[in-house]
């Protein structure tokens, strides 16, 4: 039913101590998620809910093999918590953090290149699999388990398209958040090709957002997808040339328009939502169209 | 061959992106430039005419002027002037001193000019275009070369895609010699000038890197008569993100070439705030759904005064601050506030309306949908406030109902 995180990962929290770390710790855990470890520098032999708390990744590692780990890090050190749960191993790495800088970033994704570890982020809502797993930050009541898979640059937009998903009648399957920045660890084309090969997904929502072309690249492999793809993209009104608080948001270039990128996706074969507010009933009608629903 | 270029032009233009920036002022980067060996011409920075007099005595040949503002295209609206002696160079500066100076890029209100650059002329052979950006779709920082320099880099970008040259650095080896040579070949920077144009280089990628830049820009960078490379313009910015660690360049910012709206929402701790022409006042968590709010607004009719990602809310006085902010602005005839808690509380937002209703003389119109985490207890608090605020259920539907509060 789900691609990246299920009801059996084990999930790693880097940081959880902390205060953002410690509230959605505890919030994951109540949602069912198995967190089956925490790392603190410093805090090492401590337990929270009783989790076992490590100073290192490493030791966490050898202790209780995670599958995932979710990083609540200030944004100075985010970078260095990425890669240090990249040495240790660990397959998959969400980061929520906002403001990581941008070379620091240029380093990580060099780093990663080539390597065992998928990154997811940062500056993103996280993962979750509705009724399984909560890797990240999201409002956990709006999600419903069902078939859609869901792909956004922004969070909150996540929790809009969900929500309206959920009032539709359609539950879904994963739903990502790859993340609002410059450089991302696992682009839109890429979890586009994950919901492709898991079949417990039949339908995908992608929510795109202008600046960049993700979403162009993301269109090129829509377009050997047989799946059926709604897209939307926020940012149609913003001004060229002004940063719409995601650093990703700002128009550079044609291809960075909402209207190109609708143009991509459309030629692609996804059927374009104009309206943010009709993600779900747009969605209802092509599944219908397809006979998924 | 041609159509391959073009492609590849396009794809630099659409994944360079230009990450959250400070900008600092020419007369400030050519600073930085000489300390990373990058050759700009002699002269300093003069606040007054008798100032710049002076600077002009010092360097004791013909200079120009130039008005220090962050827009481009200045010599366009007459803030740039050449001056054959101290006397001109101090009539000059009394010229652009304190002058309204509209460009291409400031928008037809123009910015006002606190200060010049005075620098010796450069008697010039050639202009080139040089800068060095992070491209997104790479994940590199990225040389980009022009010998078409002194021109909008992106009108060469149109007319002429195969004139602009792209390196991108693997960040592992960082720069190396032979990409120097590589770009210098490039820009046709042989025989002697290549030597020069490899440190050049090398200094402005260092600075690049050290300083955390978005972007470095050299526009143009000439050879001179005399046979050296030099920047006779220099732009950077830098990425705001990375400030925390770079106390000497976060101290370079000039408050009076922002916004004074958002200048105030910043200082009142609303960092997301970006001024818009519409007369509909915005308040959203989180950057896409602020868009996505915006584009609804559009849709039904209206136009939105501003684009507003209030973030992650656990204190109301920040939604009070949002209010003062949106109340400053004379065109907002209602506001609409849109909230999808995740990581951010509903019931705090809710809170923070109705403390903002209490303390601020709120004669506009109010919109609110509220939805996530803890919205019934934000429901709530709005319901038991008494106040006249127009509930909206979902998104369509409150931007359907500011339109129509706006008028």
């Amino acid at each position: 039913m789900s691609v990246l995180v299920n009801k059996s990962t084990r999930v790693l929290v880097q940081g959880i101590t902390g205060k953002e770390g410690s509230a959605h710790a505890r919030r994951s855990i109540e949602y069912g998620t198995n967190i089956v470890a925490g790392v603190t520098p410093g805090r090492g032999g401590q337990s929270f809910e009783g989790v076992p708390v490590y100073n290192t990744v490493k030791e966490a590692v050898k202790e209780q093999r995670p599958d995932c780990s979710l990083i609540f890090v200030p944004a100075p050190f985010a970078a260095d918590a990425i890669l240090e749960a990249a040495d240790a191993g660990v397959p998959l790495v969400v980061c929520v953090t906002e403001g990581v800088p941008t070379l620091d970033m240029v380093t990580v994704k060099r780093a990663l290149a080539g390597g065992a570890t998928r990154l997811i982020g940062p500056n993103c809502p996280g993962v979750i699999t509705p009724d399984e797993c909560r890797v990240g930050i999201m409002p956990a009541d709006v999600f419903s388990s069902g078939a859609v898979g869901v792909v956004s640059r922004s969070g909150t937009l996540v929790y809009e398209a969900v929500a309206q998903l959920t009032a539709n009648g359609i539950g879904q399957s994963t739903c990502v958040g790859v993340g609002g920045d410059p450089i991302i660890g696992t682009t839109q084309r890429e979890v586009l090709e994950i919901f492709d090969q898991d079949p417990e997904t039949a339908g995908i929502v992608l929510i795109g957002e202008i600046g960049g072309n993700a979403e162009q690249d993301a269109a090129e492999y829509l377009k050997t997808m047989s799946k059926p793809v709604v897209a939307f993209i926020a940012g149609a009104t913003a001004p060229p040339g002004r940063r719409m608080g995601h650093a990703g948001a700002i128009i550079a270039g044609n291809t960075g328009t909402a209207k190109s990128k609708k143009e991509a996706l459309a030629a692609a074969g996804a059927t374009i939502c104009e309206s943010p507010a009709e993600i779900g009933a747009t969605t209802q009608r092509v599944l219908r169209d397809a006979g998924l629903q | 061959m041609a159509a391959a270029t073009v492609s590849a032009y396009s794809t630099w233009a659409a994944s360079a992106f230009i990450i959250q920036t400070m900008k600092i002022h020419e007369f400030q980067a050519k600073k930085l430039f000489s300390e990373y060996g990058v050759p700009v011409p002699n002269g300093r920075v003069a606040s007054n005419p008798e100032e710049a007099r002076t600077v002009a005595e010092e360097l004791g040949r013909a200079v120009v002027v130039k008005a220090q503002i962050h827009a481009g295209g200045r010599g366009k609206g007459g803030g740039i002037k050449l001056a054959a002696d101290p006397g001109e160079a101090e009539a000059a500066a009394a010229a652009i001193i304190g002058m309204q100076l509209v460009t291409p890029q400031t928008g037809a209100e123009g910015k006002r000019v606190g200060r010049v650059l005075v620098e010796e002329q450069t008697a010039v052979d050639r202009e080139l275009y040089l800068s060095i950006l992070v491209d997104a779709a790479s994940g590199s920082p990225t040389i980009i070369a022009s010998e078409a320099g002194g021109m909008e880099i992106e009108e060469v970008a149109a007319s002429q895609p195969e004139a602009i040259h792209r390196f991108a650095i693997d960040p592992a080896a960082g720069f190396q010699p032979h990409m120097g040579r590589q770009v210098a070949f490039a820009l046709g920077l042989d025989g002697d000038l290549m030597r020069p144009t490899v440190a050049l280089l090398t200094g402005l990628y260092n600075c690049f890197v050290e300083k955390d830049c978005s972007l470095v820009e050299i526009n143009p960078l000439v050879v001179s008569k005399s046979g050296n490379v030099i920047a006779l313009d220099a732009k950077v910015g830098f990425d705001d993100n990375a400030l925390f660690r770079h106390e000497d360049i976060a101290a370079m910012r000039d408050p009076n070439e922002e916004d004074p709206l958002e200048v105030q929402a910043e200082e009142l701790g609303v960092e997301n705030y970006v001024k818009l022409d519409g007369n509909i006042g915005c308040v959203v968590n989180g950057a896409g759904l602020a868009m996505a709010t915006m584009d609804s607004i559009k849709l039904a009719g209206g136009d939105p005064a501003n684009f507003l990602d209030i973030g992650t809310v656990n204190d109301p006085d920040r939604v009070v601050n949002a209010f003062r902010v949106l109340i400053g602005d004379d065109s907002v005839r209602a506001v609409l506030i849109n909230i999808f808690g995740g990581m951010a509380r509903v019931d705090i937002i809710a809170q923070g309306v109705v403390d903002a209703h209490k303390e601020l003389d709120i004669k506009t119109p109010v919109v609110v949908r509220l939805a996530g985490t803890n919205v019934e207890e934000g429901e709530k608090i709005l319901q038991e406030s008494g106040l006249p605020i127009i509930r909206a259920a979902d998104l369509g539907e409150a931007a359907a109902k500011a339109v129509e509060a706006a008028g």
